[in-house]
This record gives structure tokens, C-alpha cells and sequence, in this order.
């Protein structure tokens, strides 16, 4: 059926439809609307899931972890120091191998304070065992958020899944939207049924051990190798997906990228900006390209190098500065996915968007423009630069 | 409770804390976690909750746990949060026909999960009103780091971050009242108790603790023969002379209604508690007897204080 909602609301729709054990609840900007929405439903009678209004995030995810291994399917939502807070539970809650689901409204971290969008929030998580999709639009955060749960819970994954959304650009903007039936959505995820949790009465289980040097070690590399058995399974999912939506999904989405020699990798709702000037630049006969990361974590490193192979020159669009001195996150992730290749395309990295700053089809077309001339010299330049920054005298 | 208390009926129970675990000779923590999983009803499981600390690390480590209950242990500073979110998982389950039996749900935390960096968590499930039994083990410092001040830490104890220098004579600050901040949170049950003679006054407590419905709280004295430096073998004689001076009071707020448990015959001074501990050592050299007279002030009017609540 089609509709018209925001994002937050696609999201607390699918929620609803899941109606899941136990939701931990948080405000929030810009993802307070996704716990509103919820409550709402709740006072209605239209879902019966326990809803804990609690008071932080931190509880909100100590609560998920302590539900999911209790038993019960949890879920929350959060955004930029909400996340940030929940740091040391992220890691938690995906060594206990407990697949919570998250919808993380991407929005700056502090400081300075800013509630617009970037994915500094997300990046600073992406090493916490956490499985990590982005969406583009409304659309792909509604279908992302039901695809987790048959992701996450897969006995070869057991991880934690964050779904991830633009902040105000995808969460707060209404856009047309197909959504499924709440049956169809329902018997898609499924029920939750591990096969150990504390509340059975069979067999009582701890959770959370000390667990000392003679056993971390295997029990990181069990997590290890359940992210890297992600990948499959994002992919089963996605296929049966589109058995009941007719919308296919990948690991990441290739745009114009058969033949083009000029590409970008970016992610999110930049990439419906970046189509509009690769179809402009198509026109005026620039084989240009893009590919849109939508699974980050685990990160199809061999899927995109081959994806990139025979381009000319590439510009990852990082919207997080992540302070390595090199580049962003996306940069550094593309650039280990090319070593391998043979023969390399030119690479260079351009961080732009930080705090909810703008970006438009002009900007992309400089992007390519500039990519155009590092094909035809052969010269970098520099390799790392940020977007469109205003001048000491513009400041004042 | 349906029947009289008889220690010796209670010890034949089958311990739901087990031999085994680490925890030091002498440790308050171990026997307080015994004696309050004691007063669970033998037909009824129970899920343990615990905060990082002494406990944690010494009753499950992996691959061996302690419980014959379930347990979780999450983070330092969300015990309380963690428990909320099993019962919450428990009320979601029940309803959907998923459990069933009765299961109470019982969180230990020592004072710096409790005090200080729990704090947050605790109140918060407090106000929820989780049907929980929150339990501080309350050793009056970070013990499981070795022996830091924290809010719990009387004035005048020496710990490693509250040293006795030329300066600086111990905590400078008096102790959290937090019993007395969680009675102001309205609960149904708050108590204040101490591993102690036959446990019957512990044992009550618990009793009350784990199957009056609602959040309740129990702070329960824990000595600490490493922290407080004394004999591992005094744990009873320290925690008698913790309640004989009335600088640890046995007390019940039920509903908002104070009771005294225990008064003393013939109120101890101050010093005979601080005296047998090396951390108060420094209280007992010459020409420092104003710190003894301080302390001393200070739980006398702290006493009269609960006197006057309690209509005693």
C-alpha cells in the first residue's frame, strides 16, 4: 500500500508492525519521533509491546541487552550523543551476541552541539560489533528496519544490527512510501526464539562472564567471523526481500557504474543528489558513476574493489571527519578495499556535509570535474581535502 | 513471612550461591549474597543482576558461574537498568504466554555501582516502579580496584584515594545518606541491614525486599577485611560493633512508615567500631582526638535523627 510518511514515521510504522517484546525509549533529536510514534501505538492497544521509558540512552540500550538476553525481541532508537552514551553497551550487546535492532537517526556528535546530519555518531561505532545498513531515503529505512531482524538473529550472526537514517534530510522529510501488509511484514521477520535465554525454565543461563585471557581471544573471533558470515546472510534476506516487495538490495548499490571511468562511493541521501548530477554529466557524455555503501559493517570490501576496478579515477564523499590525519572513515575503508587490485584507480577522499551542511548537484559536478582532470594528468593533488569551507575572513 | 525463622532450617536450603566462587576469606559480599538468595521461596527462580565489581568478577568467571539461578551481569554503572529490562522482557513474555512460574528479580551492586556511578540507573528504575529487590553490598569504598574513596566512604577513612598525609587526614567528606535518598523516592520497601548474628534481621529484610511488589531497596553493611584492615576472621564482631555504636543503623521504611529493628542496650562510642580498623588508624594518634569527637557528633545526631522518624 503507498503512503506518505517521514522517515522517524516509516520507522515506528515498522516497529509496529514487528510489535516487539520490549521497546527502550529515549528522546533524542532528530529520532525522537520514532519513541513518540511508539507510545502512541502503545496507548492505542495496537501493539502490546513493554514499553521502558527510561532516562538515558544508556539505559535505554542497558534495557535491550538485558530484554534480548532475557528472551525477548528489543528494540530502540537514538541519535548522536545518545549513541555516543551507549558506547560502552554497544560492545555489550553485540559480545553477548544479542541482536538487538537499532534505528540510529544520524546527526552530528558534539561538540559544538549541532542536531543536523552527519555520520559522526555511527562511525565513531563502527568497531563495536555492530552490524550497520544506511539508507538512502524513507523507503530503504522502512525496508532496512524489517530486514534486521532476519539478519541479526540468524544463528550463524547473533550481532546487533543499526539501521541507519539521515538525520531531518530522511527522518523528518515526508516522502511517498510502499508499505507492506503487517502480515506479510510479520510472518517475514518472524518469531524470536533462542535457544538459550534467562527467563527459561529448563535452564538457567548467565550472561555476561569475566572472561579472562585464556578465552576472550576465541570468543572475539567467534564475533569476528559472525560479522564476516553477515555478508551472506544480508544477501538472503535482501533476495527474499524482493520475493515480497519487488525491491532488490545489495551489499552496496552501483548507479550508472557499467562502463564509468569517473565514480564516487558515498552513502545515504547524498546519493539522490549525486544521481541527479551523474545523469547530468551522462548527458553531456561523462562516463560517470556512483556506488552507494549501504551495509557498512560488515564492510564488502572485495565486492567493491571489483565494483571499482576498471574506473579512471575515484572520490569517496565522507560525510564524518574522523581525525585520523588521512582521511575519513569511508576513505580508509575504500582505500584498503583497492590495495588488493592489480591496477588502481586514483583515489581521493573529500570530507564535506559536517553538521547538516549542504550539499548540491553543482558540488558533485566540481567533484567530477576535478576527478576528470585527475584521470587525464595523472596527478592526485591533494588527497584529502574538505568541501567547500568558507575563508578566516568569511567567518567573522 | 508464614513461619518463625529458624537459621537452621534456612542453611538446609540448597544454596543458590555456591562453593567455589573467589571472593576473599572473610568477604562481607559473599555471605550477604547468600543470606539474601536464602530468602527466595525454594519453588520460585529468581534472576540475578549484578553491577562490575568484587562480586561479578569473582562468582562468574567464565566459564564458571556461581548462580544456580540465571544471572546477568552487563556494565559497572547499570545494574539497575539491566535488571528493569528482564523484568520488562518477563511482563512482555507473561503476557504473550511465552513464561510462566513465578520469577523474582534481584540486582547487587556494590556502593560504587550504587552510590556513584549507578546512581542514575537506580533512581530511574526506581521511579519506573520495576517489580525488582535492589541489593547494595555496601563495602563503603571501590574495593574490586583496590580500595578507592567513594560517596559511601565514611569521613575520615583512609583509602587509596583518600590518603593520610601531612595534609590530608582521610575522606574529608561525610558519608552518601543513601538509604535515606531512596526512601525519598517513595518506594514500598527500603531497609537497611547487616550480615548479623543469626541473619534473621537479613533474612526478613530480603524476605520483604524480594516478594513486596514494586522496586525495593536493601542496603546491607559489607566489611571488607582488605579495605577496612582487620582480621579476616572478625567480619561478626565488626559488623555487631557497626550497629552496637549505631554508626550503622537496622531500620525499615515500609510505604513511608519508619521502624526502628534494633536498638542497642547501651549504645556503643564510636570508637570501639573505628578502632579495630586499620583505615581509622590515624584517628587514635595523639593530639587527633577531635576527629574521634567529630564522628562521634556526627552519628549521634544521625541516630537521634532516625530515633525521631521512626517514633522510637
Amino acid at each position: 500500500m503507498s503512503d506518505r510518511l517521514s522517515g522517524n514515521e516509516a520507522v515506528a510504522y515498522a516497529i509496529k508492525q514487528i510489535n516487539p517484546d520490549v521497546m527502550g525509549a529515549f528522546p533524542i533529536t532528530p529520532s525522537t519521533e520514532i519513541p513518540e510514534y511508539f507510545a502512541a501505538y502503545v496507548a492505542n492497544g495496537e501493539v502490546n509491546t513493554e514499553y521502558v521509558a527510561v532516562e538515558s540512552e544508556h539505559s535505554s540500550m542497558s534495557v535491550c541487552i538485558a530484554a534480548q538476553a532475557a528472551g525477548a525481541r528489543s528494540v530502540c532508537a537514538t541519535s548522536s550523543c545518545g549513541l555516543a552514551l551507549m558506547y560502552e553497551l554497544l560492545y555489550v550487546a553485540a559480545s553477548c551476541r544479542l541482536p538487538i535492532t537499532l534505528a540510529c537517526v544520524n546527526r552530528a556528535l558534539s561538540g559544538p552541539i549541532n542536531i543536523n546530519h552527519d555520520y559522526s555518531d555511527s562511525m565513531g561505532a563502527r568497531d563495536s560489533g555492530w552490524i550497520q545498513i544506511y539508507a538512502e531515503n524513507n523507503q530503504e529505512a522502512y525496508d532496512n528496519f524489517i530486514m534486521a531482524m532476519p539478519i541479526g538473529e540468524t544463528t550463524t550472526v547473533r550481532l546487533p544490527v543499526m539501521t541507519c537514517m539521515d538525520g531531518f534530510i530522511t527522518s523528518h522529510a515526508v516522502e511517498n512510501i510502499e508499505l507492506l501488509e503487517t502480515e506479510v511484514v510479520r510472518s517475514f521477520v518472524g518469531t524470536y526464539n533462542p535457544e538459550n535465554y534467562l527467563l527459561k525454565k529448563e535452564n538457567p543461563l548467565a550472561v555476561g562472564p569475566y572472561d579472562i585471557s585464556a578465552y576472550y581471544m576465541e570468543h572475539k573471533v567467534q564475533e569476528a567471523e559472525a560479522m564476516k558470515a553477515a555478508k551472506a546472510r544480508i544477501l538472503d534476506v535482501a533476495a527474499e526481500f524482493e520475493k515480497i516487495s519487488g525491491r532488490s538490495y545489495g551489499l552496496f548499490e552501483k548507479y550508472r557504474m557499467e562502463d564509468a571511468e569517473l565514480a564516487l562511493v558515498l552513502m545515504g541521501s547524498t546519493a539522490g543528489t549525486a544521481k541527479a548530477a551523474v545523469d547530468k554529466l551522462r548527458a553531456q557524455g561523462l562516463k560517470a558513476g556512483l556506488v552507494k555503501i549501504r551495509v557498512f559493517r560488515p564492510f564488502p570490501a572485495e565486492e567493491l574493489a571489483l565494483a571499482l576496478a576498471s574506473t579512471r579515477a575515484v572520490a569517496v564523499l565522507d560525510k564524518s571527519e574522523g581525525f585520523s590525519g588521512n582521511g575519513g572513515p569511508l576513505f580508509a575503508e575504500t582505500r584498503s578495499a583497492l590495495y588488493d587490485l592489480k591496477e588502481r584507480p586514483y583515489l581521493i577522499d573529500l570530507v564535506y556535509g559536517l553538521g547538516g551542511r549542504d550539499i548540491k548537484v553543482e558540488d558533485i559536478e566540481k567533484v567530477f570535474e576535478r576527478l576528470a582532470e585527475i584521470a587525464a594528468s595523472g596527478e592526485t593533488g591533494s588527497v584529502y581535502a574538505h568541501m567547500g569551507q568558507r575563508s578566516k575572513e568569511d567567518m567573522v | 513471612m508464614s513461619k518463625v525463622y529458624n537459621l537452621k532450617q534456612e542453611v538446609e536450603k540448597p544454596p543458590r550461591l555456591t562453593g567455589g566462587h573467589r571472593l576473599c576469606a572473610g568477604c562481607g559480599a559473599g555471605v550477604i549474597v547468600s543470606g539474601v538468595l536464602r530468602a527466595l521461596n525454594k519453588e520460585d527462580r529468581a534472576v540475578v543482576t549484578n553491577a562490575t565489581g568484587c562480586l561479578e568478577v569473582s562468582t562468574f568467571m567464565y566459564p564458571y558461574t556461581a548462580y544456580t539461578d540465571s544471572y546477568i551481569h552487563s556494565a559497572f554503572e547499570n545494574a539497575a537498568a539491566t535488571c528493569s529490562g528482564v523484568e520488562a522482557a518477563y511482563n512482555a513474555l507473561k503476557r504473550r504466554g511465552k513464561v510462566d512460574g513465578t520469577v523474582k528479580f534481584i540486582t547487587f551492586g556494590g556502593d560504587g555501582g550504587t552510590y556513584d556511578i549507578g546512581f542514575q540507573s537506580l533512581s530511574g528504575a526506581m521511579e519506573r516502579g520495576h517489580d525488582m529487590a535492589y541489593v547494595c553490598y555496601d563495602n563503603e569504598a571501590y574495593m574490586n580496584t583496590g580500595i578507592q574513596r567513594s560517596s559511601s566512604t565514611p569521613r575520615f577513612a583512609r583509602t587509596a584515594t583518600s590518603p593520610v598525609g601531612a595534609v590530608n587526614q582521610g575522606k574529608k567528606q561525610e558519608k552518601k545518606d543513601l538509604t535515606d535518598i531512596m526512601v525519598a523516592h517513595n518506594i514500598p520497601y527500603v531497609a537497611q541491614t547487616a550480615p548479623l548474628g543469626n541473619f534473621k534481621d537479613l533474612h526478613t529484610k530480603a524476605y520483604k525486599a524480594i516478594y513486596t511488589e514494586g522496586p525495593c531497596f536493601l542496603n546491607i553493611l559489607a566489611p571488607c577485611p582488605r579495605g577496612w584492615d582487620y582480621p579476616m576472621a572478625k567480619m561478626a564482631e565488626i559488623t555487631k560493633l557497626a550497629v552496637d555504636t549505631c554508626v550503622w543503623p537496622l531500620f525499615e521504611v515500609e510505604e513511608g512508615v519508619w521502624h526502628l529493628s534494633y536498638a542497642p542496650k547501651k549504645k556503643l562510642p564510636v570508637e570501639d567500631f573505628l578502632r579495630p580498623q586499620g583505615r581509622f588508624r590515624h584517628m587514635f594518634e595523639a593530639g587527633q582526638e577531635w576527629m574521634l569527637e567529630a564522628a562521634q557528633a556526627y552519628v549521634d545526631q544521625k541516630w537521634e535523627r532516625l530515633l525521631e522518624r521512626s517514633g522510637a
